[in-house]
C-alpha cells in the first residue's frame, strides 16, 4: 500500500511526515512474521545448529534491530528469509510469512520474483558486494530491467533517480563507472540504490556500516532511517553495534546462541533488559558519554559451539545467576507490554544485579605532569611517493605531516581518526617498520628515526606491537608456546630452558592456560588469539606496546575482557601505550590523553576526559556527534549534525586547513594557510582559527 | 592503455636478447658435432682433412666468441644465419613449415577454448553430481595422457574402425579445406586435450570460487536468474584466470606438437626441431628456439591485452 505512493520518485507525493509512517506502522499489519525459524547446517563434523525457534514480526515504515555477537546466527536467519543459503547444506523450519505470503514454500523461480523486488537485501562489505566487472548503471539497472519490465532508457534515467535520492553526486557519470572508481561510502550508496530501485517492501540491511568510517556511517544510516519514514519501507538491520541501535532501531532483537534470549522497543530493551546476556552486553560495550571511571563489566567465557551447544539455556555456562531450573529451555515471555525475555528469573534480575553494576574502579593513571616523555615525537612527516607515467611529475601521498606529541611513561595516548588519516602509518614510524620523511622520534631520550638496523634492535626489544586481526597476524604454523617464545629467542632474552617456562606464565598472565602453549591459532577463539599476540608482545618485557586497532576486530563481551586485560597489564607492568581506534568509545575508554587526526595532521591534543568533554576542533566535534550512544533516550535528544563528504585524497590535500571542504565553521581564510596547533586550555592544542 | 602496450613491447627485446645468449651457449655444451654426422651419415669413409674444411666454410673453426659476434651481428639484422645441414638460410627452413604448424597451434586451442570453458562451467554447476564427475575423469585423463600416445592411438583407430589413415603432405587451407583438415585436424586434437583439460579443470575451480563471491550473493538477492548470473556476474570474472592458464599452457603445446609431429609425420616446425637437433645443427636449433620464444611471449602479450580488456580495475588503472 505504501508502494503506490512511492510510484515516482520526482514526485513529491511519497514525503509523508515521520509521525504518520510510524503511527500506521502499529496499526497495520506486518510486513514481515517469522515464527519458528531454524536454520541448520549438516556438516562433516556434526550438524550447527545456526538458528533455533526465531520468532518476530516487522511493520510497514520500522527499523527492527536484530543484535547480537558473531556466529549467534543473525546473518543466517536473514539469509534463510531471502532463501539464499545454499540449498544443499542448509535444512530450514518453520514460517517465513512476508505479506500474507509464506515464503518457504515458494519454488525458486516464484521466490526469485520476491527478491530485489518486494525484498531487498544490502550487504556488509561494499567493497566486494558490487560486480568488479560491471558497470554501477548496469548493476542498478538489473533488477529494473528484470522485474519491472523496463526498457533500458527508463532503467537509466530510474538509476539516475535512485543515485540522486541516494546522495551520489554526478550520477550520470557515475553510471558508467566501475566499483573500484568509488569509494566505499559510495559504493554502500550505490548498494542501497540497488536495494531501493524496485520499492521494497522490506530491506534487510547485514551489518551494512561496519566496514566503513563512522561519519560514513552516520550518514548511510541517516539515510536508511530517513528513507524508511518517506518510503515507508520496512527496514531489518543486522548489527553488533548497539550504538547503531540505539540511535535508530525502533524495536530489538537480541540473539544468543542460534536462540532470541530478548525483544522488545529500544527505549524497554536499553532502558532495563531482563536477559542477563542483555544486560550483559549493555554494560561491556565502553561508552562515549562515559569516562575511564570505571572498569569495563565482562561477561566471562565465550559463546557456545554450535556443533554441541549446552542443553537447556544457552547462556547457563556464562550466566552469574543460573540456578538448576535453567537447564530446561526457558520460554521467550512477555515481561512487561512490548518487552519479551528468555530467562527463569527475569522479574528478580533487578534485584539480583545490583551487586555488578559497581565494578571496581579502574585505576586511573594520572596524568603523570613533571616526568619526562618516554616517547617524544617532533615534526615528523610520511610521504609516499607515487610514481605517475612516464612524462608526469612524481607526487606524494602526504600519510602523516609534521606531527608533534609526547607520551610520557605509564600514560595511553589514543590515536584516532578514519580511515587513511595516518595513524596507522605513524604507529609504524615510531616502530620504524617505515623511516620517516622528516622529523625526530624519541625513544627515552634517543632519537630512533636516525638510528642504524643494528642499533635499533636493542631499541624493538623494548616497543612492541599489537595488531588488528588476530588471526593473520599469528603464524598458523606455529604453535602458541613457539609463537610466544620466538621473540625471546631472537632477542636472547632467556637461556633457553627457562623459556618454556616463561611462555607459561606469560599465558597466564594474560588470562590463558599453559597448556594451551601446544596449540595452534586456529583451535583458539578470536579473544584467545588476543590475549596470544598480547602475550607475545610482552615476552620481551617491552616498556611501549602500540596497540594498532588492538580490539576492533573483537565481539563486544569479548572487547571488554581485552580492555580490561591491557589496563590491567599497564598497572602491574607499568606500561605505555599508543593506542591506535577508529571506536572512538574504546579510546575514550582506555587513553589518558587523545589526540584527533585528519589527513595526516593533528587537528587537536588533550587529556582524555577534557577532550571528549570540551571538544573544540569542528572535526572532533563532528566524529563525536556521528558515533552512536548505546542508549536510545540520550540519542533520541542528541543533535544529529552529521558532517557532508569524505575524507578528501591525501595525493591532492585541499588548500590551508585540510578539514576546510567538510567544515561548517569554514571561511575564505580557512584556505589560505594552514592553521597552527593553539593551545586553547592547559595541554589542550588545537589547529582551527575559528575554535 | 597504449602506453602500456608499447612498454610491453619494448620489453620483449630484453628478454629476447637474453634467450638468444642463453641458447647460444646452451647448444655448445651438448654432444656431436654437425659435420661429422652429416659427413659420415651413410657410413662414409670421410678423412680429416675434409672435416677440417667442412669446418671452416661453415665457420665453426672460428674462437667461440667470433661465432658469437657473427650470430648476435646476424640477429640485429633479423638473420639467422645458414642451416649448416641444407646451407639454405634458417629463416626460410622456418618460413616454410610455419603455416601447418601454425594452423594446429591454433585449431588446438580453438578447441581448448570450444571444450574448456563450456565443460569447466557446466561441471561448475553441477558440482559432484556424475556429470561434474565425469568432467573431471575425461579433463585428468588429459592431463595423463601424453599427445604423442594419443596421435597413435588416433591412428590406429582410424585404421582400425575405417581403414583409412591421413595423408602425409601439406594442402593449403584455402586450395582444399576437406583435404586439409583431413590431416591437421588429428594432431589438433591429439596436443589440444590437454590444452582443454588444464583449462576445463582451472575453468571448473575459478567459476566455484567465483560463485562464492559476495557480488553473486548480491546478484541472487536482486532477484536476477541463475543463466543470467552465470553469463554475466560469474564467466567474466572466472575467465581471467583461465586465460592466464591458457597463456602459459602455450608452451605445453608447442612442446606437444614437437612430437605429435612425428608422429603424423607433418612436416612442420615440430619435426624440423627433432630433426635439427639430432643433427646437431646449432644454427637451426637457435633460429627455432628464438622463434618459439618470440610466440611464446606474443601470446602471452594477448594474454595480457584479454586481461585487461575484461578486467577494468586493469583496464582503468
Amino acid at each position: 500500500m505504501n508502494n503506490e505512493v512511492v510510484s515516482s520518485l520526482g514526485d513529491k507525493a511519497y514525503t509523508q511526515p515521520a509521525a504518520t509512517a510510524a503511527v500506521r506502522a502499529r496499526v497495520s499489519r506486518p510486513v514481515l512474521e517469522i515464527d519458528n525459524l531454524s536454520v541448520q547446517f549438516v556438516t562433516s563434523h556434526g550438524t550447527v545448529r545456526a538458528v533455533e525457534g526465531l520468532s518476530y514480526s516487522v511493520y510497514p515504515g520500522e527499523m527492527v534491530a536484530i543484535v547480537g555477537e558473531s556466529g549467534s546466527g543473525k546473518s543466517v536467519s536473514a539469509l534463510a528469509v531471502m532463501r539464499l543459503l545454499p540449498p544443499g547444506t542448509a535444512r530450514i523450519q518453520g514460517s517465513v510469512r512476508f505479506d500474507g505470503r509464506e515464503l518457504l514454500n515458494l519454488d525458486e523461480e516464484e521466490m526469485r520474483k520476491i527478491r530485489g523486488r518486494d525484498v531487498a537485501m544490502i550487504f556488509q562489505e561494499p567493497m566486494t558486494s558490487l560486480n568488479p566487472v560491471l558497470k554501477i548503471g548496469l548493476q542498478i539497472t538489473e533488477p529494473l530491467t528484470i522485474h519491472l519490465d523496463m526498457d533500458e532508457k527508463a532503467a537509466r534515467a530510474r538509476a539516475v533517480e535512485l543515485l540522486t535520492l541516494v546522495g551520489v553526486t554526478d550520477p550520470e557519470t557515475r553510471l558508467d563507472q566501475y566499483p573500484h572508481q568509488l569509494s566505499g561510502g559510495m559504493r554502500q550508496r550505490v548498494m542501497i540504490a540497488i536495494g531501493l530501485a524496485c520499492n521494497p517492501k522490506l530491506l534487510i540491511a547485514d551489518e551494512p556500516t561496519t566496514a566503513l568510517d563512522v561519519t560514513i556511517q552516520a550518514q548511510i544510516l541517516e539515510l536508511m532511517k530517513d528513507l524508511s519514514r518517506r518510503l515507508g519501507v520496512a527496514v531489518v538491520i543486522i548489527t553488533h553495534n548497539l550504538g547503531i541501535v540505539a540511535r535508530y532501531a525502533d524495536r530489538v532483537n537480541v540473539m544468543y546462541a542460534a536462540r532470541l534470549v530478548e525483544s522488545g522497543t529500544a527505549e524497554k530493551v536499553f532502558g532495563h533488559a531482563f536477559h542477563p546476556y542483555a544486560r550483559g552486553l549493555l554494560s561491556a560495550v565502553p561508552r562515549l558519554d562515559r569516562g575511564r571511571s570505571a572498569k569495563l563489566a565482562t561477561i566471562e567465557g565465550a559463546p557456545p559451539n554450535l556443533l554441541a551447544p549446552p542443553s537447556g539455556c544457552r547462556f547457563r555456562p556464562r550466566c552469574r545467576f543460573a540456578i538448576d531450573r535453567c537447564q530446561e529451555v526457558p520460554p521467550l515471555e512477555p515481561a512487561e507490554p512490548e518487552h519479551l525475555a528468555a530467562c527463569f528469573r527475569k522479574h528478580e534480575m533487578e534485584m539480583l544485579d545490583v551487586a555488578g553494576q559497581d565494578a571496581e574502579t579502574a585505576v586511573k593513571v594520572g596524568a603523570n605532569g613533571g616526568a619526562a616523555p618516554i616517547l617524544d615525537i617532533k615534526g615528523v612527516s610520511k610521504f609516499f611517493p607515487v610514481r605517475g607515467g612516464m612524462f608526469s611529475k612524481t607526487r606524494h601521498v602526504r600519510a602523516v605531516n609534521d606531527v608533534t606529541l609526547d607520551v610520557k611513561r605509564g600514560e595511553t595516548l589514543g590515536l584516532v581518526g578514519e580511515s587513511g588519516c595516518g595513524k596507522s602509518t605513524l604507529g609504524r614510524l615510531v616502530l620504524r617498520l617505515d623511516d620517516p620523511t622528516a622529523g625526530e622520534i624519541r625513544f627515552e631520550g634517543i632519537d630512533i628515526a636516525h638510528l642504524k638496523r643494528g642499533e635499533m634492535v636493542a631499541v624493538r626489544k623494548k616497543m612492541q606491537v599489537i595488531f588488528q586481526d588476530p588471526y593473520s597476524s599469528l603464524n598458523p604454523r606455529m604453535t602458541v608456546g613457539q609463537i610466544i617464545a620466538e621473540p625471546m629467542r631472537v632477542h636472547d632474552i632467556l637461556p633457553k630452558p627457562q623459556i618454556a617456562g616463561r611462555v607459561a606464565e606469560l599465558l597466564q598472565l594474560v588470562g590463558l592456560y599453559p597448556y594451551m602453549a601446544l596449540r595452534y591459532p586456529h583451535e583458539l577463539s578470536g579473544g584467545q588469539r588476543q590475549r596470544v599476540g598480547i602475550a607475545r608482545a610482552l615476552s620481551v618485557n617491552p616498556r611501549v606496546i602500540i596497540c594498532d586497532e588492538a580490539v576492533s576486530a573483537l565481539d563486544v563481551s569479548i572487547q571488554g575482557q581485552v580492555i580490561n586485560l591491557l589496563e590491567d597489564l599497564q598497572h602491574k607492568l607499568g606500561l605505555t601505550y599508543l593506542f591506535i581506534a577508529h571506536d572512538l568509545a574504546v579510546v575514550r575508554h582506555i587513553s589518558t590523553k587523545v589526540a584527533v587526526m585528519y589527513l595526516g595532521r593533528i587537528v587537536e591534543y588533550a587529556p582524555s576526559d577534557e577532550l571528549f568533554a570540551n571538544p573544540k576542533h569542528p572535526y572532533t566535534k563532528a566524529l563525536l556527534a556521528a558515533a552512536p550512544i548505546p542508549d536510545p533516550v540520550i540519542e533520541r535528544t542528541r543533535p544529529r549534525t552529521i558532517i557532508k563528504g569524505e575524507l578528501p585524497s591525501p595525493l591532492n590535500p585541499p588548500s590551508g586547513c585540510v578539514f576546510h571542504p567538510r567544515c561548517p565553521l569554514a571561511t575564505e581564510d580557512c584556505k589560505k594557510a594552514v592553521p597552527p596547533l593553539r593551545e586553547l586550555g592547559p595541554g589542550h592544542p588545537v589547529a582551527c582559527i575559528h575554535a | 592503455m597504449l602506453w602500456y602496450l608499447i612498454r610491453r613491447l619494448f620489453l620483449v627485446i630484453p628478454t629476447l636478447i637474453g634467450v638468444a645468449i642463453a641458447v647460444f651457449f646452451l647448444i655448445r655444451v651438448m654432444p656431436g658435432d654437425v659435420v661429422v654426422v652429416k659427413l659420415r651419415a651413410d657410413g662414409a669413409d670421410v678423412s680429416e682433412e675434409m672435416i677440417q674444411a667442412e669446418r671452416k666454410r661453415l665457420g665453426l673453426d672460428k674462437p667461440l666468441y667470433m661465432q658469437f659476434t657473427d650470430y648476435m651481428v646476424g640477429l640485429a639484422h633479423l638473420d639467422l644465419g645458414k642451416s649448416l645441414w641444407t646451407g639454405d638460410s634458417v629463416n626460410k627452413e622456418i618460413a616454410i613449415r610455419i603455416p601447418v604448424s601454425l594452423q594446429i597451434a591454433v585449431m588446438a586451442s580453438i578447441i581448448a577454448v570450444l571444450i574448456s570453458i563450456p565443460l569447466g562451467t557446466i561441471s561448475a554447476l553441477y558440482r559432484d553430481t556424475w556429470i561434474d564427475h565425469s568432467v573431471r575423469v575425461l579433463a585428468v585423463s588429459g592431463l595423463a595422457v601424453p599427445s604423442f600416445w594419443l596421435g597413435m592411438l588416433i591412428i590406429l583407430a582410424l585404421l582400425a574402425l575405417f581403414n583409412w589413415l591421413p595423408k602425409i603432405g601439406y594442402v593449403p587451407l584455402w586450395e582444399d579445406p576437406i583435404a586439409n583438415l583431413s590431416v591437421t585436424i588429428w594432431p589438433a586434437i591429439s596436443v589440444g586435450y590437454r590444452y582443454a583439460a588444464v583449462a576445463t579443470r582451472m575453468m571448473r575451480s575459478a567459476l566455484l570460487e567465483v560463485m562464492r563471491e559476495d557480488y553473486i550473493r548480491t546478484a541472487r538477492a536482486k532477484g536476477v536468474w541463475t543463466r543470467l548470473i552465470m553469463r554475466r556476474h560469474a564467466l567474466r570474472n572466472a575467465l581471467l584466470p583461465v586465460v592466464t592458464v591458457i597463456g602459459l599452457e602455450f608452451a605445453f603445446l608447442i612442446g606437444g606438437l614437437v612430437v605429435t609431429e612425428q608422429v603424423f609425420n607433418i612436416n612442420g616446425v615440430g619435426k624440423l626441431f627433432v630433426d635439427a637437433t639430432t643433427r646437431g645443427d646449432f644454427n637451426l636449433i637457435q633460429g627455432l628456439v628464438l622463434f618459439i620464444a618470440t610466440m611464446f611471449i606474443f601470446v602471452n602479450l594477448i594474454v595480457d591485452l584479454l586481461y585487461a580488456w575484461l578486467d577494468p580495475r586493469i583496464r582503468l588503472s
